[in-house]
């Protein structure tokens, strides 16, 4: 292109009257070799403008996000009503049946029938352990075996002593 | 809406929000959290997005309002100014390496334009919108567009020359 023809579209690009082909055939003048002396000190500028555009946006943007946190509040309601509930279960527990007349007749015979039954079991134990007793008695009888015995040890003892002599 | 129709939908502009946020925020986490910011944004009102018309142009006005907001606000007090991301270039590395200082300095003098030039020539020069849409991007007049466009370029222009003769870094 002609460099007067060049001159003529900085003179517009600077009052910003190029369209875009324009621009883009003065981007095009500037990125090739042969600028002319004088305009030299465009080139940077253009340079600048494509090398700008090149530039591009890595970082990842975290979309989910957005639904883990409405997870999470809504397990922490739900955590909240449990804890509520544990304070109230027992409290709604409180008024149950604590006297004796309060309980039906027939829960009163089964209350004193199995009382009567547990009293039979823990009789026949006690039977049990005094029977035990015997034992204990022969094995105070086996004992006075074993001191005796231990005599018998003794004389043996004393005999050997006699017979180095 | 699923999420991959809405990735589809955001996918080409995705790269234009954040570099506009870079332009305006300097630094590039900053620029990467708002871009994040946007797009979430977006994906929170995903049913409302088919009554938008041009979602591109929405997402870009969403966008120069909240970077807007982001420098007003007191945590950008502490915005951290880091520029050295113009490693990557096409053009071979003789070239890059020479053009190198040249083209920071480019960025330099952008940066140091007011916010608003700063957006039209992001939304002109780099992601070449034509001027019906970045007049309606910015809720201005064309006219008032293309004025502030030539202040822009010509105020670069002025500062490319000066270092250019002087050799001024």
């Amino acid at each position: 292109m002609a460099l007067n023809d060049i001159e003529k579209l900085l003179e517009k690009y600077n009052n910003a009257e190029t369209s875009q082909q324009e621009e883009a055939q003065l981007k095009a003048y500037f990125a090739s070799d042969n600028v002319a002396s004088h305009l030299e000190h465009y080139k940077p500028l253009f340079q600048y403008f494509s090398q700008s555009q090149q530039e591009q946006f890595t970082k990842d943007v975290p979309l989910k996000t957005k639904k883990n946190t409405k997870l999470y509040q809504w397990i922490s309601v739900a955590a909240v009503i449990v804890l509520m509930l544990g304070f109230l279960i027992p409290s709604l527990s409180q008024d149950q049946k604590t006297t004796w007349a309060d309980y039906s007749e027939e829960e009163q015979q089964m209350y004193l029938e199995t009382k009567q039954a547990l009293a039979m079991l823990s009789s026949n134990f006690n039977e049990g352990t005094s029977s035990l007793n015997a034992l204990e008695l022969a094995s105070e009888n086996f004992n006075e075996g074993l001191e005796r015995a231990s005599f018998v040890t003794e004389f043996s003892e004393t005999t050997n002593k006699l017979l180095k002599n | 809406m699923k999420q991959a129709d809405f990735v589809t939908l955001v996918m080409p502009f995705k790269d234009k929000v954040y570099r506009l946020a870079k332009r305006l925020l300097v630094s590039r986490e900053e620029a990467e959290d708002a871009t994040q910011e946007i797009l979430l944004k977006l994906w929170r009102n995903k049913k409302k997005i088919g009554d938008y018309n041009n979602v591109e142009a929405f997402s870009m006005t969403m966008t120069k309002n909240f970077c807007l907001d982001r420098l007003k606000s007191k945590q950008a007090q502490n915005l951290k100014i880091v520029h050295s991301n113009y490693t990557d270039n096409s053009s071979s590395l003789q070239k890059q390496v020479e053009a190198r200082d040249s083209v920071d300095w480019v960025s330099k003098i952008i940066e140091d334009l007011p916010e608003q030039q700063k957006i039209i020539i992001q939304l002109r020069d780099i992601e070449e919108y034509d001027y019906a849409e970045i007049a309606k991007m910015l809720d201005m007049n064309e006219t008032a567009v293309r004025v502030n466009l030539s202040r822009a370029r010509k105020t670069i222009r002025e500062k490319l020359t000066n270092t250019h003769q002087y050799g001024i870094k």
